[in-house]
Formats: C-alpha cells, structure tokens, sequence
C-alpha cells in the first residue's frame, strides 16, 4: 500500500553514482571494524528509534503468542449478554458487538496480523529476489521482457481487483496471504534487478565468468550475498505494509471469518459504533495497527542507514 | 533523449496492453454468469442461450479479448448492464468530481509537502523537523481510512463543524456550492497524500543540499535565501514531478478508499457498487482505465524527469 520512493529510482540507477570522497585527517581515528556484520550491527544498535522498534516488536509478539496462555479468553462463542461493554473490571478493554473480549481479541488479532505480515514479507522478498537477481544478472533482452511483467503488475490497480475477489470469493487467511504476495514481490524485484545490474559488472564477478564458474554460481554465491542489506530493508517494510493493505482490504469488505480475528477487522467492525461512543471498539486496534507499523519502519529505516556505507562516514 | 523518448514510449505501450490482457483474463476467469445477472433468476434457457450468443459471450476468450480491445481503441470502456447505460456516460459524470477531490488534495499536500520538507533539510534534526517527521510516520502507518475516521470522530461527531458525507450534487458547480461538505474528503485525502510525499520531499531536499552547487553558491557569498529560494528549492522541485507521476495509482487508491467513507459520488464509489452488484463491464472498464492513468502517469514522470534534468542521459 505504501508508495515506494526507492522503487521509482530504477531507471536513473544507470545515471553514474555520485562518489563522495570524504577526506580523512591524518592521523585520524582508526577503527577496528571487525568483520561487516558487526560493523552493521554496531551502527544499528546506536540508532535509538531502531532499538525502540526491535523492543516494540518483541513486546507484541510477546502480547500475542504468550499473553493469550495467561489471559484465557473466549474468542470463538459469541456472548450475546455481554455486547458493547464499556471498559470495566471484568473486561479491561471492553467488549465488541458480539460479546468478545477485546482485550484478549487483540491478542488473537495480532496473531493473524503479524501472521500475514511476515508470511507475505518473506515470500514476496525471495521471489522478488530471485526474480530480480536473475533480470539484472542476465540484463539485456531477457532483463527487458522479466521487467515489463513487473511494470505491468505494478500498473493493474490491485485493490480493485481485491474488491472484486472479495465479492467472489469467501477468503482465508492463506488465500489472503497468496494474494497479497502474488502483488507484493514486485517492488522488491525492481530494487533487487536495480543492485544486480551494477554487480555483475564489478571485477569479482568477471573474475569468476573468467575462471569459467556458471551463472547460477554467480547468482547465488555473489549477487544475492551483496544485495543482503536491501533485501532486510525490504522484509521489514513489506511486513509493515501487508498489515497496512490486510487493514484496508477488510474494511473494503475483504472478510475473513469471525474464527480469525484481525486488527483490521477489529478495527473495521468497530468503526460502524463510531458513531455510538463505542471507542473501545475503534481505537486500541488501531493503535495496535500504528504502533507494529511504526516499530516495523523504524527498524526498516534503522538497517538501511546501517547497510549504507555512504552514510556512515557521514 | 529523442531516442530514450521513443523506447520509453514503446514500452508504455507494450504494459498498457499488458494491463488490459492481465486485467480481461483476471475479471474474466472468475465465475459469475453475466447472463444469469443481466436476465435474472427466471429467464429461460433458451432466453440464456440467446443473450449469450447476442453478447458473443460463446466466443473463445482470445476472441472476446480482441474485441474488447478493439472497442477500447474506439474510446468505448464497456457498457453497463444494470444501468442500461455505457461506462463512458457513467464516467463522464463521475470524473470531473473526481478531478475536485483529487486535484485539490494533491495541490494542497504539495503545498505542504514542498516547503516543509526543504525546511526540514534545512534544519535536519532541528524540533521541527522531529516534529514534521512524526506527524508523517503516524499518518502513513495509519489505514488510509482510519485518517479519514478520526476526522469524522472529531470534526463531524464530537464537534459539529463540517458534515461526515460528501456533496451528493450531480455537477460541478453543485458540490462546489457545499464547500463545508467537501472539507472533510479533501482533508483525508490530503493527509493521505501529503505521508506518501513527505519523506520523499526531505530526503531529496537533504541529497540536493550536499550537492556541489549548493557549496558554491554559499562559498561565492549567496546570501542563504537566495541559496534555498533560486537552488535547492528548484533543485528540489525535480524530484516533484517523478513524484506526482509515480503517485498516481497511490492516490487513485487513496480515493477510492476515501469516497467509500464520505459516499463521494466518484468513481471510486461507482467501482465499489459495481462490484456489489456484479456489473462486470462497469468493473473491467474502470479498472484498465487506472491502469492506463497509471502507465501515462509513469511515462510523463520518466519523460519529465529527462527534460527538466539536463545531466541525466540514458
């Protein structure tokens, strides 16, 4: 759902990158870098809004996966005595319109919610990686054609059609999932096949061609390896945006059934009490929704300075 | 640039007819009987057998396609059976409303978006550009339709200022005579719009501020208000034009979304009720406009990008 920014820069990738050279004074510090991966962890870890996400994250997961074996719940018979309770003793967030608990409904929510988020951020991210790897790696006519099948799922207006299968089919959480990965590996693909065309014209990679090593080789063992710091970057957001598009596609009428709860439609159902005062119904889904998101970019945010070698001579 | 003109022209065109053949076969394989739909549940077999034949329906699909498309070329989107009316006569009504909330959403959130992301690369990590960012991270980790909710619940229900629902005036003239009605859309629309852009906004003031003409400028003695006025705000507005280009399936969601809240009589609310009441050409012919919108809106942003940037060459 969410626009992308660094997607649209394919096409001035080939445009010749500006090369910042940062004079360093002599005598200046010298570090011990130790090996990359502590270098990026070393600068993820003093970026405090990273931190603050990496803790958001545990503590809903925490709120979902565990919190549910100490606060027993019943979130599959509805209790029709006990509809649209305000916030009291028994229930400390309520109930909604069918008697449930929130409470322990957003427990179950965020279940289902971070389910699809990193269901769908994984899959699209390998099949986007795979796919952008080999067009960039093989580049010219083959690069040409794998692109415009990107550039045509990127134009067909995907939640029309989402709004059209919601009235065809009855949806599950895993046709859901399929469905938002089948539209979401686009984005990273183009960001991958962007990395790939500048890797394979570096020397380690003609090196190999020379010493006679295969494509796939070249693939696996070079390209994919390289365009490690995007493709985290990438994970983190599409989780962030899946939760985001699971939302909206359930207010447009994408419904799962009541069996699985999602923020979205928590947050959906509640909206028709907008009007009666019911914000219990509203707005902790919501703030369930904002706050994963949020932690989600910041992490996302927090690797890619990390990863950006340009930056951190800053 | 003539060359990279027409080879970017091609490849607009190849997506289009990408889009409408994904868009056919997607709307067209799902099951439904337009017959069945169109005739209700009493009409005869053979009164079946005869609409369908009428309709060429009993065509193999690669048939129907190519009549399809060339009614598309013609100008003509379909025809809707349930109002006995074309699309493009339903449309004709519907897109100039869409033009007033569209167009007056995207100008305000550049209004916004423009000067207060220069102001935030200039001040980096100065309050206002915490604050700036905050505000962006909320709205864009928000559904678009929660923006458009707490509006309501706070303009429209807690304090009677603006109405919840949308001018339902036929023209122009009509809605714009209801201005207080189209805050509210407007609004949402802009906030929405106005996440999507911010970021992109500062990060590419930030880039064009460390550029090597910003540093002679100041070093020749440029005062620093000539300096933000006649070249990073210039420099800046390049990115404008990508950005608008590249939005535009974002905000063709974002109002899709929005009319369904405030029942604004667009064609996103027009596409929602064609999918409730199963009008499959309404659906097939709005949905490959989108995508048409959307490739023109690349190829303008990619073809813009070239011209007002003289250093870019592909």
């Amino acid at each position: 759902m969410q626009f992308s920014t660094r997607a649209s820069d394919t096409e001035r990738e080939q445009a010749p990158a500006r090369v910042e050279v940062d004079t360093v004074p002599e005598g200046g510090e010298v570090v011990s870098s130790g090996s990359p991966w502590l270098l990026v962890a070393r600068t993820f870890a003093q970026n405090k809004l990273a931190l603050i996400g990496v803790a958001v994250v545990l503590a809903i997961l925490l709120f979902s996966f565990v919190a549910p074996l100490l606060y027993h719940t019943d979130q599959l018979n509805p209790n029709l005595l006990d509809v649209n309770l305000s916030p009291a003793g028994g229930h400390p967030l309520g109930t909604d319109s069918e008697g449930f608990d929130i409470l322990g409904r957003l427990m179950q929510g965020g279940q289902s919610s971070i389910e699809v988020g990193l269901a769908v951020g994984l899959i699209a991210t390998v099949f986007g990686l795979i796919y952008g790897a080999v067009s960039g790696f093989l580049g010219g006519t083959v690069d040409g054609v794998l692109m415009r099948f990107v550039d045509i799922g990127l134009a067909v207006p995907v939640v029309f059609l989402f709004i059209f299968m919601a009235q065809v089919y009855k949806p599950s959480l895993t046709l859901l999932i399929v469905l938002l990965a089948i539209v979401s590996w686009l984005i990273p693909a183009r960001l991958v096949r962007g990395e790939a065309l500048t890797l394979r014209t570096r020397e380690y990679v003609q090196a190999v061609h020379v010493m006679g090593g295969r494509s796939w080789r070249i693939i696996i063992r070079h390209i994919v390896p390289n365009t490690i710091g995007t493709i985290m970057v990438t994970v983190t957001f599409q989780v962030a945006n899946a939760i985001l598009t699971l939302a909206v596609l359930q207010y447009l009428g994408f419904g799962l059934p009541p069996t699985t709860p999602t923020w979205g439609s928590m947050l959906s159902d509640g909206t028709t009490y907008l009007q009666d005062g019911y914000w219990w119904e509203v707005y902790p889904a919501l703030a369930m929704i904002v706050v994963t998101v949020i932690a989600f970019n910041f992490i996302g945010d927090a690797l890619q300075d990390a990863f950006d070698v340009r930056l951190q001579e800053r | 640039m003539t060359g990279y003109i027409i080879r970017r022209l091609g490849q607009a065109i190849v997506v289009t007819i990408g889009v409408t053949m994904l868009t056919f076969m997607l709307l067209h394989l799902l099951p439904g009987s337009l017959a069945r739909d169109v005739l209700g549940p009493r009409a005869t077999q053979p009164e079946i057998a005869q609409f369908v034949h009428q309709n060429g329906l009993d065509k193999p699909i690669y048939t129907q396609y190519w009549l399809f498309l060339e009614k598309l070329i013609h100008g003509n989107l379909g025809y809707s059976y349930q109002f006995n009316r074309t699309v493009n006569s339903l449309l004709a009504s519907d897109l100039p409303r869409d033009l007033v909330l569209g167009g007056a959403s995207l100008i305000l959130s550049l209004v916004i978006a423009i000067p207060v992301g220069v102001a935030q690369a200039v001040r980096r990590n100065g309050a206002l550009d915490y604050a700036a960012t905050g505000v962006s991270f909320l709205l864009y980790s928000m559904p678009q339709y929660a923006i458009a909710l707490l509006l309501i619940q706070f303009l429209s229900i807690s304090f009677h200022v603006f109405p919840a629902e949308a001018p339902q005036a036929a023209s122009v003239t009509g809605m714009l005579s209801h201005p207080s009605a189209l805050v509210l859309p407007v609004a949402s629309l802009t906030l929405v719009t106005y996440a999507q852009f911010s970021r992109y906004m500062r990060s590419s003031a930030i880039d064009t501020l460390a550029q090597d003409y910003i540093r002679t400028a100041r070093a020749k003695g440029l005062p620093e208000r000539l300096v933000l006025w006649r070249h990073l705000l210039r420099n800046s507005l390049i990115a404008v034009v990508t950005l608008v280009g590249l939005s535009i399936p974002y905000i063709i969601t974002g109002t899709l979304i929005i009319e369904q809240v405030f029942n604004f009589p667009g064609t996103g609310l027009e596409y929602f009720q064609a999918a409730l009441r199963n009008d499959y050409e309404v659906m097939l012919g709005i949905t490959v406009l989108v995508g048409v919108i959307t490739v023109m809106g690349n190829l303008l942003a990619d073809i813009g990008y070239a011209i007002l940037d003289p250093r870019i060459r592909y």
